[in-house]
């Protein structure tokens, strides 16, 4: 582990803080833009951010400590997260002291506490959200599993650095195993981040909120960490998915500053894709009822499996 | 000259048999069974525990005593398996203890002395299993095991229900006794030499050996609470006083896995894969099943006791691995599959004895196991709350804490796999690892639920306002189990390389110098995969001391107190919120056909209405009720020839004298 390592993984995970509500408000405006609607201002998660951060934090008197640390523990693991995920260089020493298991830990550790802090207030509203976002989790977890279980094992690392530095190395074609996973994945991002077909970021109406529904008592400096840290999962999401099917133009190696500065622009335009991406398929879909979820999220689950077998079978 | 580990042993042996007596001497003494006997059983454990783990790494050590039988005398012998098992119990037993101290008070049932007696009698005889060195003390120290907890999970035995939770747990537990029995004796090969020594020296064939290897899963998977022979964990786990709920769980189980253990890997002599097979089957669908009825469960004690299903599945399933490795040579897996056993095993003697008595604690301040009741405890029983989050966090296998390395070194061995020479099992696996991280996954949100409705939340009686806090015995036994699992959580490395012996003596292979620096995970080199749990725990802390003081220094930290918003409602009462059923619902749902569920909604016209919702377990009706149904067949064709008259059964004795004088003639 060289400082050059070390600085280099500072940049990474400054890049995503900064970069994370950008990718939110991108694709606020493009699904404005399907819908023909006029759009937000690109910077406007900054701006509600920083708003949020002047507020009076107003607690419930009948919190406890836990609901006021969540935000920060939940901050942190994404933080940590997007330590770990490579979206520019894959030298991390971060990436050692964690690998792709441990990612899916840390995305569990934050769900996990958020919807004990979603309990605290003892709110209808609150458990329904906790209870909601338990039950996507544990359908939604094992499928990204699975996924990153598929690439580990075309790699024969559950390292992220080094999944993605083989994939990356591997001949332009199309692989059935990866295929599979990435549908799988697709799926699971976008139930994962709350987005349409399984939750809808920007519903008002309680009885079909998940993740808003947790979030429901939060206010000024928590609400706004707690924003932070899921246009953060959004990006760390992102950045797997780009990682781990589109792995071009990611740095190797820590030493080429050249090679890690020309990876900034193609990490924007490939998010700017992502994003379009995303905003396409929430428009052209519906929400499904919660009991749907189960349907779409075991699809997921069982396309990861069958990727794992195709690798195993196909040897591809 | 240090005296030998057997020595040592036997030692705390004889004085938690001595503690126990004197609980017989001070019957009815609260004062002195609670002050004094109750802590000093603590100290034997703990220094039980300090000499079991120096006699891990020591070579093997055996002895004989002149007990038992003429010509029969009991044989021990302490080596790094055994060591390894007396460390988990020693140190689970000391936490359990201490708490002891400060749990039981007079009752209607058992007098406190006689508690004490059966309790200590119990780990002397759990110990005493762990050292035997052959079938015939094996089997006498398992009975006494059996008993012990009998009557303990009886305590309150003027309440019928426990009565029958206890009958039925004594019936489960004899079962599994008969199969061992077997196993032992067909294990001897024909030989006549119940040891241990003889069983490791005889050749069985393969058709025998897994007779054997079967018997042993019968057996030892009855007293685990494998499907589907648990069915006597969810009853006698909420019957039994809380830490006796705790030592059951987080120590007896592991015995069960202990002799596994031993006569899988030390005692028969092969491992055929298919054993792995079966055994990885039976140690997922236990898994599965285990936490997917945690998720319907509204009794505290019965959620934990399915969730301790699921990790015993976890367990056995790690088992089977280490099988199948080792049937096809591969050492180094084995080991890893091996050291991933033994490191949940002692995760599980730590978080769900913590878990366990939590409840206890929870249960004497409120008087209510049923979830329903309880809520926002976080508030009136801080000391228990906090403790608990550590334990429901590490259970839920949340990195850093301890139940997330095992099951990262599980996945680790599941992933590396398709290196087997048999395309089916390898097949199989990727099947198996998918189950495996579904049943985890299920574990977080099982725990949550517990956590949630018990400790957050507005309490839902208003009893629960005068809810106190636990005790200094009670916290200070939580705030070790606490301890133990951020401490085995974050130093892998440690605990594993002191593994090396254990796993050395299994599958012939260490683990540890391959797995782990003090500080890092990384068991096939650290560009294939790498786990170091103290940094990630390390970093998330800066991360969020260094938020904190940013957000306070640049914007302000200023807080204002207000009802909760709700969207604007105001009128919210606590029964508004999630009830256990409510939670476990969506669950419920998805997992409609294994549950048995009865429902009763009430119709608009109800003038009291009233929901209840049921989620019995199918397997009574699948294995159990056949049985029993078969056995009252026979027994009333048995009946009919019971008439009641003298002359009827003149008739018979008569009959059979001719039977038999013409048989033996």
């Amino acid at each position: 582990m060289t400082a050059q390592a070390l600085l280099s993984q500072l940049v990474q995970v400054a890049l995503a803080l900064a970069l994370a509500p950008l990718l939110v408000g991108w694709v606020n405006q493009c699904r404005a833009w399907l819908s023909n609607r006029s759009a937000p201002p690109l910077t406007l998660p900054y701006r509600t951010i920083r708003k949020l951060f002047m507020k009076d934090a107003v607690v419930a008197t009948r919190a406890s400590p836990l609901f006021r640390l969540t935000p920060y523990v939940v901050f942190g693991a994404m933080c940590c997260a997007a330590a770990i995920v490579p979206s520019l260089a894959t030298d991390l020493p971060f990436g050692v002291a964690a690998d792709a298991i441990a990612l899916v830990g840390l995305f569990a550790l934050a769900r996990v506490f958020i919807a004990l802090a979603a309990m605290d207030i003892g709110t209808a509203f609150g458990t329904l959200g906790a209870r909601r976002e338990m039950f996507v989790g544990f359908l939604a977890e094992p499928a990204l599993l699975m996924v990153l279980f598929t690439a580990s094992l075309i790699s024969g690392s559950t390292s992220l650095p080094s999944i993605v530095d083989t994939l990356a190395h591997r001949e332009l074609a199309i692989y059935p195993s990866l295929a599979f996973a990435g549908v799988a994945f697709t799926m699971v991002s976008l139930a994962e981040n709350a987005r349409i077909p399984v939750d809808n970021p920007a519903t008002h109406l309680e009885l079909t909120m998940i993740h808003e529904a947790m979030l429901l008592e939060y206010s000024a400096r928590h609400l706004a960490l707690i924003e932070w840290a899921s246009a953060l999962k959004l990006f760390n999401y992102s950045c797997i998915g780009l990682a781990l099917f589109f792995p071009f133009g990611i740095a190797q190696g820590s030493d080429d500053w050249l090679a890690i500065a020309l990876a900034v622009p193609v990490l924007v335009a490939k998010l700017a894709a992502g994003g379009f991406a995303l905003a396409l398929i929430e428009t052209a879909s519906a929400k499904m009822r919660i009991f749907r979820a189960p349907e779409f999220l075991g699809t997921a689950f069982l396309l990861a499996v069958l990727a794992m077998l195709v690798h195993l079978l196909l040897g591809s | 000259m240090t005296p030998s580990a057997t020595t040592l042993v036997l030692a705390a042996i004889v004085a938690w048999l001595a503690i126990g007596a004197l609980g017989i001497v001070a019957l009815r003494r609260l004062r002195i069974v609670s002050r004094v006997l109750f802590p000093a059983g603590a100290a034997v454990g703990a220094a039980l525990a300090v000499a079991a783990f120096l006699a891990i790494g020591a070579p093997q050590d055996a002895a004989t005593l002149p007990l038992g039988l003429p010509d029969l005398p009991f044989h021990v012998r302490v080596d790094a398996l055994s060591a390894f098992f007396l460390v988990l119990l020693g140190a689970a037993g000391a936490a359990i203890s201490w708490f002891s101290s400060g749990y039981f008070r007079s009752s209607e049932g058992t007098p406190p002395g006689l508690i004490c007696f059966q309790y200590h009698v119990f780990l002397a005889a759990m110990a005493m299993v762990l050292i035997a060195d052959d079938a015939y003390a094996f089997m006498v120290a398992w009975e006494a095991m059996a008993l012990a907890s009998y009557f303990l999970v009886t305590t309150e035995h003027r309440i019928p229900e426990i009565r029958r939770a206890g009958f039925l747990y004594l019936l489960i537990a004899h079962v599994g006794a008969i199969a061992i029995l077997l196993c032992f004796g067909v294990m001897q090969g024909g030989s006549g030499d119940y040891t241990f020594g003889a069983m490791r020296n005889a050749t069985l064939s393969p058709a025998w050996a897994s007779i054997a290897f079967f018997l042993a899963l019968t057996g030892f998977g009855a007293k685990a609470g494998l499907m589907p022979l648990h069915v006597w964990l969810p009853e006698a786990h909420p019957a039994a006083p809380s830490p006796v709920s705790a030592l059951m769980s987080g120590v007896m189980l592991k015995t069960a896995i202990y002799g596994l253990l031993r006569v899988a890997f030390d005692l028969v002599h092969l491992q055929l894969w298919w054993w792995g097979a079966i055994t990885l089957s039976v140690g997922l669908v236990s898994a599965l099943f285990g936490v997917i009825f945690a998720a319907a469960q509204t009794d505290m004690k019965r959620l934990l006791a399915y969730s301790s299903i699921e990790n015993i599945g976890i367990i056995v399933a790690g088992i089977g691995l280490a099988i199948l490795f080792k049937a096809y040579d591969k050492a180094l897996l084995a080991a890893i599959a091996m050291t991933a056993v033994l490191y949940h095993a002692l995760n599980h003697a730590f978080f769900k004895s913590l878990l366990f008595l939590a409840t206890g604690s929870v249960l004497h301040a409120t008087k209510e196991r049923n979830l329903g009741k309880l809520g926002g405890l976080i508030h009136r029983m801080p000391w228990v709350a906090w403790l608990a989050l550590v334990g429901t966090l590490a259970i839920a296998g949340l990195p850093p804490l301890n139940g997330f390395v095992s099951e990262w070194l599980l996945l680790q061995a599941f992933l590396f796999t398709p290196t087997l020479p048999q395309s089916f099992v390898n097949m199989l696996v990727p099947i198996a690892a998918a189950a495996l991280v579904l049943a985890a996954a299920l574990a977080a949100y099982v725990m949550v639920k517990f956590y949630g409705v018990v400790f957050l939340g507005q309490p839902r009686e208003p009893a629960l306002a005068y809810a106190k806090d636990a005790g200094k015995y009670e916290r200070g036994a939580l705030l070790a189990l606490a301890a133990g699992c951020v401490l085995l959580g974050v130093f892998p490395g440690v605990v594993i390389r002191s593994l090396d012996p254990v796993n050395v003596l299994l599958v012939g292979h260490a683990a540890g110098e391959a797995a782990a620096s003090w500080l890092m995970l990384a068991p096939f080199g650290e560009d294939r995969s790498s786990y170091s749990p103290a940094i990630v725990l390390v970093v998330i802390v800066a991360v969020v001391l260094v938020t904190i003081q940013v957000v306070h220094r640049y914007y302000h930290g200023r807080v204002r107190h207000a009802d909760p918003w709700d969207c604007g409602y105001p009128q919210q009462t606590p029964r508004m919120q999630d009830t256990a059923e409510g939670f476990g619902q969506p669950v419920r749902q998805v997992f409609e056909p294994v549950f048995r569920l009865e429902r009763h909604l009430p119709s608009p016209f109800d003038l009291r209405p009233q929901y209840w919702v049921k989620a019995g377990d199918p397997w009574w009706h699948w294995a159990y009720l056949p049985i029993a149904r078969g056995a009252e067949w026979v027994a009333r064709l048995v009946g009919l020839i019971q008439q009641g008259r003298i002359s009827v059964y003149l008739t018979y004795s008569f009959v059979t004298l001719l039977a038999l004088l013409f048989f033996v003639r």
